[in-house]
């Protein structure tokens, strides 16, 4: 099987071989990785753990004085903090399996929960295996999309896709609510194939951590602020909001921006580990920026690397990411990063296009990359 | 109690309240044990002795049980088993003699890194080579090398219950020397007249009486073997018969004292625990024994498949994803044997750990909880 990709430059052929060697190259990327992996990565993630706590127990005890509107922002930016750290580069990371390797009870993705109504078994389930096994693949990833928008061409428009940046705007907002439904599929129940008694199972454990998280949130930390309920209710809900919408930001530029591609079952049939390896390179897209925002993005911002790599610790991608680009380079593949103005702006851009009939708007094909599998080169006209 | 730390964990939820209080203080839990060492002893060679002060949720031991600590080596938590060598009972303290094995990587991290201020996890006392209450008319205890951890706490126990009864205790070590606790042994032996110490050290083949100021008996016979048998059983405690005896050590020994105690039809008096160390095979690629999934009490001869497909061609179904080691949806404990990562090659055979079954291949027996 042979990879073909349309540059700017002109036709790319990877030829079966190239895309062995740079698998293997990937996978002894990643040995390299895993060999060195000890106290440091543990010190890291524990020193991450303590500030998140830290912003919760600040955020929590500042609303005590929120009558004081400065004190009230700087608890509503303390609590939006940890949950966005507690999501992000805690949650999503350990629930990878990234830490599995500690042997911490309290840090295996068998049992961690996040802060946030999701229940981690049904992300793991959308999440870990959907999405990051399909990457990309129509049909197959739920995430083109999330079944409520259309981010790709190939899927079909109607007149419903006009109201779609209000959706997505919603979905910016009610993220956390939408990430708890994803697992539900359902389109899928609705059309009958799937089992209303799945569903309820689902729903049982939704109702359960979602009731968990909106009694602490929205009635015990409020009631203990006594005469400050409606202050302290309104921050948290401002900081699960924060979150929701940063969450949203840098989750939608790891997918979405200009330049990723998508891929059908049948060009993904069989793939080879090199070419799996290729897919999560092309179906993926960074977000430059400072240590601080790396790691506020749960290292997500290097999204390629985590998606070649998804249970290696995320604090790693950083040292990775220059290695990874150096193959890109050595094999003419892209390397979509940017900052996040530019993705972020390249998303909503998508979104509102996408949005109006095809008729309308002008394909885009290119400058992207275009990537056909075909048996042999020569039958796609190389 | 338990009621308030349910109530405070509302608010901590959706994490237990413990990985909020080990952020101040690592022994400051409500639910979890842990353990502070607060001393150190490397007077023996060869090993090290750890006095741990446990935190307020340890129930004590009985004489003969074994507790596991965890440390962290490296970044990864490491579980052990050591028995207790001090007498049975609640004590503010609990002291585990801890001998550096040349393969072993807990014990040769403890006994070069352990340091008073230092906490380890602690699980509650288990396993049932104890002391039966009521105590025995008659009590022999024999023990070899690190064995001597489960027996010592039963010796002691007696001791400071001034147990009437006879009792004879017969160690084997390699030399005076690297014999833990001589100090407690020489206390019990002076104080006790009806308690018989006996230490033999086979491999020394020069002198008969090694040390001649100890109370007790201390030889390297020249004549005999100088290891266990019937003679040196009717020797030491002709009453045996009568007695219960418990017996912990190397392979050899144990294997010596059952074949005696079958043949004299005494197996029912015999107590024996086993410090087997769990190696990884040298050659993993051969598929050899047995995969138990003890949950679902299914067992099938390994094939050498991974064991997500082992379980499956066993009629299970377990839950799984990617099959490719990425998604970590089938990952379960492995209760007991040994694995081998499929994408690493590594071997692993540390009991209770969570492994992926679509990449991990078992290594002769494996327990599997699915």
């Amino acid at each position: 099987m042979t990879i073909l990709t349309e540059t700017k430059d002109g036709p790319l052929v990877l030829s079966p071989d190239q895309i062995e060697e740079l698998g293997k190259a990937l996978d002894e990327l990643r040995a390299k990785t895993v060999a060195d992996l000890g106290d440091r990565d543990r010190e890291y993630l524990y020193s991450i753990i303590k500030a998140q706590r830290g912003f919760e127990v600040a955020g929590r005890g500042l609303m005590y004085l929120g009558f004081l509107p400065p004190v009230w922002l700087a608890a509503v930016a303390a609590l939006s903090v940890s949950k966005i750290l507690d999501n992000m580069e805690i949650g999503h990371n350990v629930m990878h399996g990234q830490y599995d390797w500690m042997r911490e009870p309290g840090l295996n993705s068998r049992v961690f929960e996040w802060d946030t109504v999701c229940p981690a078994d049904q992300w793991k389930h959308s999440h870990n295996y959907l999405h990051h096994t399909y990457t990309n693949i129509h049909n197959k990833d739920r995430d083109i999309g999330y079944s409520i928008l259309r981010m790709d061409e190939s899927q079909s428009w109607n007149v419903l896709r006009l109201g779609q940046p209000l959706y997505a705007f919603a979905l910016m907002m009610l993220f956390e609510w939408g990430v708890m439904g994803h697992d539900l599929e359902v389109e899928n129940v609705l059309s009958g194939k799937r089992k209303w008694s799945d569903v309820k199972r689902l729903l049982r454990g939704q109702l359960r951590k979602a009731g968990k998280q909106a009694l602490k949130d929205y009635l015990v930390f409020p009631a203990l602020t006594g005469p400050l309920f409606f202050s302290t209710l309104a921050g948290n809900v401002t900081a699960n909001l924060v979150r929701n919408v940063w969450a949203y930001s840098i989750i939608f530029c790891g997918h979405f921006p200009t330049g990723v591609q998508t891929f059908t079952e049948e060009e993904t049939a069989d793939e080879t580990r090199g070419e799996w390896y290729i897919r999560q390179m092309l179906g993926s897209a960074n977000i430059s920026g400072s240590r601080l925002f790396h790691i506020m993005s749960g290292n997500l911002s290097h999204q390629i690397e985590h998606h070649l790599f998804p249970d290696i610790p995320a604090a790693r991608y950083p040292e990775i990411a220059p290695e990874v680009r150096a193959l890109c380079e050595k094999y003419g593949l892209p390397y979509n990063t940017g900052p996040l103005g530019k993705q972020i702006g390249s998303v909503w851009w998508k979104i509102c296009k996408l949005a109006l009939p095809p008729s309308l708007v002008k394909s885009e094909s290119s400058p992207g990359v275009i990537v056909m599998r075909q048996r042999k080169a020569s039958e796609v006209g190389v | 109690m338990v009621d308030l730390i349910n109530l405070v964990q509302t608010l901590t939820s959706p994490h237990p309240l413990d990985r909020y209080l080990e952020l101040v203080r690592p022994t400051l839990t409500a639910r979890e044990m842990r353990a502070e060492i607060v001393h150190v002893d490397r007077s023996v060679p060869g090993s090290v002795t750890l006095t741990l002060r446990p935190t307020r949720q340890w129930k004590g031991h009985a004489a003969g049980q074994y507790v596991q600590i965890g440390v962290v080596i490296n970044g990864v938590r490491h579980a052990r088993c050591y028995s207790p060598v001090g007498p049975a009972g609640r004590g503010r303290h609990l002291q585990l003699t801890v001998k550096a094995h040349p393969d072993g990587l807990v014990s040769q991290y403890l006994y070069r890194n352990a340091e008073p201020g230092m906490v380890v996890d602690l699980e509650p006392a288990a396993g049932v080579f104890r002391l039966p209450d009521p105590r025995p008319e008659r009590v022999l205890l024999i023990s070899g090398g690190s064995g001597i951890t489960p027996v010592l706490s039963m010796l002691r126990t007696l001791a400071d219950e001034d147990y009437p009864g006879d009792v004879v205790f017969l160690h084997y070590a390699k030399s005076p020397e690297v014999v833990p606790h001589r100090a407690e042994l020489d206390a019990i032996a002076e104080r006790h007249k009806n308690f018989r110490i006996e230490l033999r050290h086979p491999w020394r083949a020069d002198t008969t009486r090694v040390d001649p100021t100890a109370p007790w008996v201390d030889v390297a016979p020249a004549k005999t073997s100088g290891y266990f048998d019937y003679d040196e059983l009717e020797r030491v405690a002709p009453w045996f018969a009568d007695a219960h005896t418990y017996v912990c050590g190397p392979q050899s020994l144990m294997a010596a004292v059952r074949k005696i105690f079958e043949a004299e039809q005494l197996d029912d008096r015999l107590h024996t625990e086993e410090f087997t160390l769990s190696l990884a095979p040298v050659d993993a690629d051969e598929a050899f024994g047995t995969v138990r999934f003890s949950a679902s009490g299914v067992a099938a001869d390994n094939n050498g498949a991974p064991l997500l497909e082992q379980a499956e061609s066993a009629g299970l179904t377990p839950e799984y994803g990617c099959r490719m080691g990425i998604c970590f949806s089938c990952t379960a404990v492995r209760r007991t044997g040994c694995t081998r990562n499929l994408r690493t090659g590594e071997t692993d055979s540390d009991p209770d750990q969570p492994i992926q079954l679509c990449i991990n291949a078992p290594v002769g027996d494996v327990d599997i909880d699915i």
